[in-house]
């Protein structure tokens, strides 16, 4: 019994997968509304900006990086979008083409910084975050922008799958994680990112180019912000410059629940989808009981520390 | 009456005490530097001390809730001259030592907005009467809606803070629930609320805690929001499920795209206050303070007027044509 835990527990995203059955199944048994198919697609829906925001954490995580502007150059990228077009009447696609361009100049900026000048990604990074931040705000003067048109908020809109409403949304979330997850499991490039994380200096050897890795995981989740920004302006009808303040720890909470090693080169991008998932069950869920939401903060924080030192265990008999 | 003093005495003073040359400074020190409110709170405070000829120093904490910012933005100001700060306390309480400290070396510290705890640490308090704020969407709803057979979401700010729990109480007070007074200090919950939830303040969050209600009960018919993009978050939610026009909506703020909002339907009513009006006295005292040496001291309400979509018998209310030409106190 004692092995099979401990064997468990060396799959990455097996405890979180073990933490959302657990809660599932509680918050089953508190509230009848809780187990439909409708309260899924809602939690999918709830998560999905955070969920792609994630998924690009995962991937700098893996490289033994950390990202903390994630929220902020969001927030940035869907002013840029919403802006464009309010402001200087662009074609919406365009203008969305210049949030993801924006998005993803930023991770440039974070991978040449990391790589070049061998500053540690969690300081870079410290430096971006402030710099999307204050960016939104002089840019947007710290106004929402109302007027969005239809084109962007087509992921908010729903089709029907027998009873349940699902949001497009919620299929290109899916679909994000599972391309992710074939490109890193089966793809040169993918085993790449795992092996900088693992040791730098033993993939430098083998012939792998360290630094360009590097700089195209940042740019890649800097896509993948731009993406969660479309999401978060489909999903609230507006760009709002206030939008991302937590995203950055939300989405580290969602890769560390997932079993990502935050000592890289150890970690499934599915674990962080469920890790994602998790944190959106429980605020669902406690809402559904009648519970004030500082619990599902309560909640989060012992999960993560639970999460975190599993991991530890595992390193050390792993 | 106090503000008219105030302003009588503003105008007899400038007039008095002429000869102090020297430009008065007054500090502003707002919760953060992005919330709208916040912003037109700024513009106030800007055009008046244009106005009055005075310096004005503007800061703010870095998110809400960020007590070491604004901690550090009084003793910066303190030290840059200033001789009044207005501030809009994040927190109420951890905020006292800071000025105490400043009231020691002779500063004016006037609150705005928000109170302080203990309220007297302050010289002086301009705010809505949040309570009175509430009370008033809760007469409109019970006017809309009556008594019987209401199931009520309530949107609320954060936990513990006493603007969310005045105007929740107030709501409630005003629909004529027993035992609700402005002294009731933490959220009631009668059985008609069927479903609470924290928005703070923000659209996404509070469509995520509409939806939630919904996915609870199905079936709520009236919903007290915050402010009014946690409004626009519940509409939205609503408006997923079709529900969008049978359940009444009302929120407290009056924000010039809140009132929009309300003449597009998606708030019935909302109880407007006036930021810029807060910060316009504020700099005024501030002023006057500097060259009388008078200090200004109590509560000083700021008003509140309900602003609502559709007139009903019995309650006053203005139009949101009116709401647009003073929202947040652009009059």
């Amino acid at each position: 019994m004692k092995k099979t835990f401990h064997q468990i527990a060396t799959i990455p995203g097996a405890g979180a997968f073990l933490a959302l059955v657990l809660a599932c199944t509680f918050f089953s048994f508190q509230s009848d509304r809780f187990l439909s198919g409708q309260n899924f697609s809602l939690i999918l829906q709830q998560v999905m900006v955070v969920g792609v925001m994630a998924i690009g954490q995962t991937l700098i995580i893996l490289t033994a990086g950390i990202d903390l502007s994630c929220g902020m150059v969001m927030a940035l990228s869907s002013i840029i979008m919403t802006k464009f077009f309010d402001s200087y009447g662009l074609n919406p696609y365009v203008s969305i083409l210049c949030g993801l361009a924006v998005s993803m100049a930023f991770g440039w900026l974070n991978g040449m910084l990391v790589t070049r000048i061998k500053l540690p990604p969690f300081i870079v990074t410290l430096g971006t975050m402030n710099i999307a931040f204050a960016i939104t705000q002089i840019y947007s003067g710290a106004q929402t922008v109302t007027n969005v048109p239809e084109q962007m908020t087509y992921f908010g809109n729903t089709f029907h799958l027998g009873s349940t409403t699902l949001a497009y949304g919620t299929i290109l979330l899916l679909g994000l994680y599972a391309f992710t997850w074939w490109f890193l499991r089966d793809t040169a490039k993918g085993r790449h990112v795992y092996a900088v994380g693992n040791s730098p200096e033993a993939a430098r050897l083998t012939g792998i180019r360290t630094d360009r890795v590097l700089v195209w995981v940042y740019v890649i989740a800097g896509l993948f912000y731009g993406i969660a920004a479309i999401l978060s302006v489909a999903r609230t009808g507006v760009g709002d410059p206030q939008a991302g303040q937590t995203d950055n720890l939300d989405s580290i909470t969602a890769v560390v629940l997932g079993g990502t090693s935050l000592f890289g080169g150890r970690g499934v991008v599915l674990g962080t989808l469920i890790g994602a998932v998790i944190v959106g069950v429980f605020r669902n869920g406690l809402t559904l009981m009648g519970v004030a939401s500082v619990f599902q903060i309560l909640v989060t924080g012992i999960l993560v520390i639970l999460a975190v030192a599993t991991d530890q265990m595992s390193r050390k008999r792993g | 009456m106090k503000l008219q003093k105030t302003i009588l005495a503003v105008a007899l003073s400038s007039v008095a005490a002429s000869a102090f040359a020297a430009q008065p400074i007054i500090g502003l020190i707002t919760k953060t530097e992005t919330n709208p409110f916040f912003v037109k709170m700024k513009e106030g405070a800007e055009q008046q001390a244009k106005q009055l000829g005075a310096k004005l120093l503007t800061a703010a904490g870095k998110a809400d809730g960020d007590n070491a910012g604004q901690v550090t933005a009084i003793e910066n100001m303190i030290a840059a001259g200033a001789k009044t700060i207005l501030i809009t306390p994040s927190d109420s309480k951890a905020i006292v030592p800071a000025i105490k400290k400043a009231r020691e070396q002779g500063v004016m510290v006037i609150a705005l907005d928000s109170p302080t705890d203990p309220v007297d640490a302050a010289d002086a308090l301009f705010a809505t009467d949040n309570f009175a704020a509430g009370v008033l969407i809760g007469k409109y709803t019970k006017a809309a809606k009556g008594t019987q057979g209401l199931k009520i979401a309530t949107l609320d700010l954060f936990p513990g803070h006493p603007v969310g729990i005045a105007r929740h109480n107030g709501f409630l007070a005003g629909l004529g629930v027993p035992g609700v007074t402005a002294k009731t200090t933490d959220l009631a919950k009668p059985a008609q609320v069927v479903c609470m939830g924290d928005s703070y303040g923000d659209q996404a969050k509070g469509q995520t805690v509409m939806e939630n209600c919904l996915q609870k009960n199905p079936d709520i018919n009236v919903v007290y929001t915050i402010n009014e993009p946690a409004a626009a978050g519940a509409y939205k939610a609503l408006k997923a499920v079709g529900r969008e026009k049978e359940v009444l909506i009302v929120s407290v703020d009056g924000g010039c795209d809140g009132v929009k909002n309300l003449k597009d339907g998606v708030i019935a009513a909302t109880s407007q206050q006036y930021p810029l009006k807060m910060a316009a006295y504020g700099v005024k005292a501030g002023v006057n303070y500097a060259k009388t040496g008078k200090k200004v001291s109590g509560y000083v309400d700021t008003g509140v007027t309900l602003i609502a979509g559709k007139k009903l018998a019995g309650v006053d209310s203005k139009d949101a044509a009116f709401g647009l030409g003073a929202c947040w106190g652009n009059k």
